[in-house]
Order: structure tokens, then C-alpha cells, then sequence
């Protein structure tokens, strides 16, 4: 990843203004809106300033460098086991095992590049038969996969020197002798150059080419998952938020395929300059690791987010990851779309709405109606009893009904049909109610169902609708 | 080789060719509402699947939750989620039950302004996770409807939109709709828009529980002769 120090302060935005940074007062890298004024890497901060004002400078940052590597071996780990980290812009990927299972090596380098890139950040991919050779090549900017061993040494030796990562004065003590590639190195006498350049150099190149083992510590993903991205502007609008949001769900979903897992609540947090940060948690009815799922949740409560203040760092944590079984496609052709996840809708309902807009209705062993339909979580079951005529809706709350020469009227007169049926319950528990229950009908041939009630002040009252 | 002689009628045999003179068989699927004189009159034999049907109502209270009755209690009990959005009222949870509805399937959404009723109901539809969508969207346009046809379509859902009786004059994208009225304690179920030929009478279903909607009993007779007939006996209970 060539640009990776670079990118953990882009990959934040869509639209990012000028950048540079700056490492010891000098620029390090320079993205390509500061290429286009003439800012170059190596040049002094101030001759960059001086070519384009509105630059905006950071100094480089090799611990979030780090976390970035970690975070892209992480979601690597979905595609291989066998994944090994060369700091600070590398990682390596064991797939020869794993080509079939991804539908061969364009198919995975597809897959790879995709997700690099939705992540935000730039890459080159190589491969080769030995780890070190397959990175020397990335890092020489050559998108090459060479298949045999035999291969291995011409593709080598074009390779410039800088791929080793030797010091300055290495690489001019090379350029004074005329030695400007690997090949080139390879074919000096290796006593002269093991004595005056140092054994490691020679046994590089070995490893490089198969010729010394070359042993590396596999990664082994964290059993947590916290990711976090630096805004480069201060973010005002919720929604742009989601574009930044979106680079860590995908590197959680990478994360959570390696692990076979997936997870039931995440929590995206929003840093602010001043304040406490805004914990925006996300719960799931049945565990899942499917980006696009995670990113319709959390643009529904993005959208709906009252932002306290400018946002600068957003971060995503997930806790427990649950296994989760990978999904076998179905063998049925059915017609139409397929069926959707029921889960996936309440989420995503929820997530807008609120948790308490989508609910259930029970019924309960209870002869007050008022109390016989209750509110529930969707899904529970209760005992009835046996009733009189119920009408479909119930009024929240009974209306008083104007009683003119002893007849109820809603809308005109009232016409009792059906009735009276006494309810007397609830002594026990002092919302004791005795009510007389009518089917009536208005004068508009509608349906309702009234009472008149016979304590306190009595009179008439509208308590549902025969719809 | 010489052509195969292909009738004119087999020609048109196909379900996505409508003619005119007859009732379309768009081959959607459709769910039998439960009542045979309205499913006669409509497109398929049934309320369509996948697509908008607009129920107007003159006022509430006339019958046009019992009017789905059976097709929900149906699609309830093969354990299909009914989704209810923005009902006006509290769906009375016995009075459901009493109709055959699994509650455990029902689902009611609250929302807290037309704009998410309608977003509410689009994503409902789109997910294709329900066995029906019911909403009670307010002041619906055109484009917005439009929107909803299509999240619907494909779908296996029937999606009943219960809209004011003003809504009749302005055009809509629901393949189906209806407009209910009380008809001699009846209800008259008049279909303004369906795939095929309009239908000039309304068709008229039989008065629907309560029975009392028959215009004969005044509370002065008394009328729990003729309920108790019926097991609506009016009762005492003391708890």
C-alpha cells in the first residue's frame, strides 16, 4: 500500500482539500491535488506552502500507520490464514491454498483490489513464489504474478535497489559503483559486498529468491474489532459521515468473514473537538456480517442524527462476535424477487423510527378492554378470553360522547344495536371499571362501540371502531 | 420446413398480453380475499400480490378491516408477517384474535409524519419479507405511489393503502381500486380501477359481523333476541 500514510488522513473524505505531510520539516508524500501545483515529496514545507496556500499539513503519523496495517491484515484474513504483516505498508498473503475457493487469482485480486479500495486505499498487487519477492515487487510498483520459481530470478533482477529499504548512503555507495538493480547486485562477488554493505543485504535476496528459508509469524486477528478514521475536515452534515462510515463496515465485515462470526451491536462514535463523543449503538435482531446491511442501519440513523457538534474522528467497535454460519445459496429458482430478511426490515425500521415504533399487540386474559389488547414485542403470545362483539380499533384513550334527551350522539344521534354488556372488573387493583358496552351506529351507517359508564360522574363514552 | 399454423388465440394465450374485453391474467399472483362474489370482480380471483391496492374509505367503521379478515387470518397462520403502518387507532388485539389473526404475526409500525409512513411502507414492500403490507399513508401524490408500486412489485406481498374518498379523483399507480360504502347494512364494495374492463355495479357483500348491521333492531326492542342468535350474547361479567 504506497500511499498509505498518505491515505489514513484522506480516506476520510469524498472530496478532500490539498494535503501534504510532513515529516522533519520536509515533505513526505503529497496527494494529487498538491501534485498539480508543483508540491513534490522531499521539498521544504515552506516552498509547499508557497506553491499552494491552501495546503493543509500534517505531520506523518507512524502509530496510526501501524493500527491502518493491522486493520487492513485483519480484513485480509477473510481471503487466506496465512497472513503476515511487512511493516509499515505491507501485507502479505499466503493464497495459493485459497485461489480455488475464490474462483482463481483474478477473481481474488478482483475481490482484493475492491475491497482495498472501499476501504480507501490505494494498493499494488503482486505475487510470487516467495513472500519476499511478491512484496519487492509491490513495493517496485509492479502489479506482476509470477507462477514459477524459474521466473523468480530474471523478474528480480530488474528490480531497482530502493526495494531492499537500505539506507541513503547504501543506495549512493551503489549508484558511485554503477549498481542500480538486483540483478545488477547479485552479480558483484558476495564477499566484497557481504564486507563492505553487510551480510543482510545478500541474504535478502536469497530469501527473495527461495534460496534461504524465510519464516514469518502468521497475523492472528484481535478478538475485538475497533477501527477509527481521522475526518481531514470538520464534518457538520451527518450524512457525509456515512462515506467515511462506510470504509470502517467494510473492513468490520472483512473482519468478521475471517473470524466466521458475526456480530448482534456495533457502536459507531463520533469524536468531537470539545466535547463527549456521540455513541450511536447499533443493535441487530439476528447476528450478521453483511456490509451493505450494516450500511443501510447506519445511514437510517445518520439521517436522523442531530449533531451536537462538528465531527472529527469517527470510530466503529464491536465487541462479541458470535459465530455464524456462512450461507449456502438456495437451490429453489423461485419467481420474483426473494424473500428478504424479516430481521433486516425490523432493523432497518428501527433504526429510523425509533426501537418502540415497531411493536406487536397481545392479548390478555383481562375483561377490561382497555387493558385485553396490550402493546408487545413483536412475537409474544397470550391467553385470551372468551368475548363479546370486539371492535377492530381501540381508542387510546375513551372519548366523552354528548348525551342529548338521554341519547348518546357522535356525529348526530347514536342507534344502540347490540347491548348492553356489563364489564365489572378491577377492583383489585383500584382502576376498577363497571361500563355498559353498546354496538351503536352513527348516522353515517359507521360502527362504534360505546359505553356508559356508572361510577363517578357517569355519562357516555366512544371506546372503539367497527372497522 | 413449413411454419406451424399458431391460432390467433393461442397467440394472445399468454399472461403478459392484455385484452381489453376481458379480465387480465397478468399470471401474478394473486390471494383469494375470502369473499367469492368480490373475488369474481377481481383481476386473478383475489387482492394482488406485489402490487398497490387502494382502498377508499368514505369514513371508519364500515367494515374495511373485516373486509381483509379472512386473507390476513390466511396469510397469518401460514406464519407470514402482517405489517400495519400508521394505523389510525390501536388494532384491538381480541377483536383480531376473534377473526382468526395470529398475533404473534402482526406487526404494527407508529410513525411520526406521512413522510416516514410512506418511507415505513417502502421499505416494507422492498424488503419482501412480509406476507402483507397494510398503511395508512396521508396525502400520497402521484410520484410517491409510483414509488411504492415498484418496491412492491416482484414482491409477494398484497399492499393495502387505506386513503380518503377525495383520493378517488386523482390518478394512481395501484393496478386495483376499490372505494367502500355502507349499503343497506351491507357493504358495497365499488371497484374504480382494475387490469381489465371497469366494473359498473359495485358488488355487494353480505352484512358482516356485527350482524347487528341489519337496520331492524333498535335498543328499545331490545335487540339481544336476535345477537344471542348469533352467540353475540350480551353478558355479565364479574370478575
Amino acid at each position: 500500500m504506497p500511499r498509505l500514510p498518505l491515505e489514513i488522513f484522506l480516506r476520510g473524505s469524498s472530496t478532500p482539500e490539498p494535503f501534504a505531510l510532513e515529516e522533519r520539516h520536509r515533505v513526505f508524500a503529497c496527494d494529487r491535488k498538491a501534485f498539480g501545483r508543483g508540491v513534490r515529496a522531499g521539498m521544504a514545507v515552506a516552498a509547499a506552502l508557497a506553491l499552494a496556500p491552501a495546503l493543509r499539513i500534517a505531520p506523518r503519523d507512524p502509530a496510526t500507520e501501524t493500527e491502518a496495517l493491522l486493520g487492513v491484515a485483519g480484513w485480509a484474513a477473510q481471503f487466506t490464514p496465512g497472513v503476515a504483516l511487512e511493516f509499515p505498508d505491507g501485507v502479505l498473503l499466503e493464497v495459493s491454498s485459497s485461489l480455488k475457493l475464490f474462483g482463481g487469482l483474478e477473481s481474488l485480486l478482483e475481490r482484493l483490489r475492491r475491497g482495498l479500495a472501499e476501504m480507501g486505499w490505494s494498493s499494488v498487487l503482486a505475487g510470487a513464489p516467495t513472500p519476499r519477492a511478491a512484496f519487492w515487487l509491490a513495493r517496485a510498483g509492479k502489479q506482476e504474478f509470477i507462477g514459477e520459481s524459474a521466473e523468480l530470478e530474471p523478474a528480480l533482477a530488474a528490480l531497482p535497489l530502493e526495494v531492499l529499504r537500505c539506507s541513503d548512503e547504501t543506495l549512493a555507495a551503489f549508484e558511485a559503483i554503477g549498481v542500480r538493480t538486483l540483478g545488477e547486485l547479485r552479480a558483484l562477488p558476495r564477499e566484497g559486498v557481504a564486507r563492505r554493505f553487510g551480510q543482510r543485504l545478500l541474504d535478502d535476496s536469497d530469501r527473495a529468491l527461495g534460496r534461504l528459508p524465510d519464516p514469518r509469524n502468521f497475523f492472528v486477528p484481535p478478538a475485538r474489532f475497533g477501527a477509527a478514521i481521522e475526518l481531514p475536515a470538520e464534518v457538520t452534515q451527518a450524512e457525509a459521515l456515512l462515506f467515511a462510515a462506510r470504509r470502517l463496515i467494510v473492513q468490520l465485515a472483512g473482519y468478521l468473514a475471517a473470524r466466521s462470526g458475526g456480530v448482534q451491536r456495533f457502536v459507531l462514535r463520533l469524536g468531537h473537538r470539545d466535547k463527549a463523543p456521540t455513541e450511536i449503538a447499533i443493535g441487530l435482531v439476528v447476528p450478521s456480517r453483511d456490509a451493505e446491511h450494516f450500511t443501510l442501519l447506519v445511514r437510517e440513523r445518520l439521517s436522523n442524527l442531530e449533531l451536537a457538534a462538528p465531527v472529527r474522528e469517527l470510530a466503529l467497535k464491536a465487541d462479541d462476535v458470535v459465530p455464524l454460519p456462512g450461507s449456502n445459496l438456495g437451490l429453489a429458482l423461485e419467481q420474483g424477487k426473494p424473500p428478504g430478511q424479516w430481521e433486516h426490515l425490523v432493523e432497518r425500521l428501527r433504526a429510523r423510527l425509533g426501537t418502540e415504533a415497531v411493536c406487536g399487540i397481545a392479548s390478555r386474559a383481562e375483561h377490561r378492554p382497555e387493558r385485553a389488547g396490550v402493546i408487545a414485542d413483536a412475537g409474544q403470545k397470550r391467553l385470551q378470553l372468551d368475548f363479546g362483539e370486539r371492535p377492530f380499533w381501540l381508542l387510546e384513550s375513551p372519548r366523552p360522547l354528548a348525551e342529548i334527551g338521554a341519547v348518546p350522539h357522535h356525529d348526530g344521534p347514536l342507534e344502540l344495536l347490540v347491548g348492553p354488556e356489563r364489564i365489572e372488573s378491577g377492583w383489585w387493583d383500584g382502576d376498577d371499571v363497571a361500563r355498559d358496552y353498546f354496538v351503536a351506529r352513527m348516522q353515517n351507517e359507521a360502527l362504534v362501540w360505546i359505553y356508559r359508564e356508572w361510577r363517578g360522574e357517569g355519562g357516555w363514552y366512544l371506546h372503539g371502531v367497527f372497522a | 420446413m413449413a411454419s406451424m399454423p399458431i391460432s390467433f388465440a393461442a397467440l394472445l394465450d399468454r399472461p403478459d398480453i392484455w385484452r381489453g374485453d376481458s379480465l387480465s391474467r397478468t399470471g401474478a399472483p394473486t390471494l383469494p380475499c375470502g369473499f367469492p362474489g368480490l373475488d369474481a370482480g377481481l383481476p386473478g380471483g383475489g387482492w394482488p400480490a406485489g402490487a398497490l391496492t387502494e382502498i377508499l374509505l368514505a369514513h371508519e367503521g364500515i367494515g374495511e378491516l373485516r373486509l381483509l379478515g379472512p386473507a390476513l387470518a390466511g396469510l397469518s397462520r401460514r406464519g407470514l408477517r402482517l405489517v400495519w403502518i400508521a394505523p389510525p387507532h390501536l388494532p384491538y388485539a381480541p377483536a383480531l384474535a376473534a377473526a382468526g389473526i395470529e398475533l404473534a404475526n402482526l406487526v404494527i409500525v407508529r410513525t411520526a409524519s406521512p413522510k416516514e409512513t410512506l418511507w415505513a411502507t417502502e421499505q416494507a414492500l422492498a424488503s419482501n419479507a412480509c406476507g402483507a403490507v397494510l398503511a395508512w399513508p396521508q396525502g400520497a401524490k402521484y410520484a410517491e405511489l409510483r414509488r411504492l408500486q415498484i418496491a412492491a412489485e416482484g414482491g409477494r406481498a398484497p399492499a393495502f393503502l387505506f386513503r380518503v374518498p377525495e383520493a378517488a379523483s386523482e390518478s394512481s399507480p395501484a393496478p386495483l381500486r376499490i372505494a367502500l360504502a355502507t349499503s343497506d347494512g351491507g357493504l358495497a364494495v365499488r371497484v374504480l380501477k382494475r387490469r381489465g374492463v371497469p366494473l359498473a355495479q359495485p358488488i355487494l357483500l353480505p352484512s358482516m359481523p356485527p350482524a347487528a348491521r341489519g337496520k331492524s333492531h333498535h335498543v328499545d326492542r331490545h335487540p339481544v333476541a336476535s345477537v344471542a342468535a348469533r352467540d353475540f350474547s350480551a353478558r355479565l361479567v364479574h370478575a
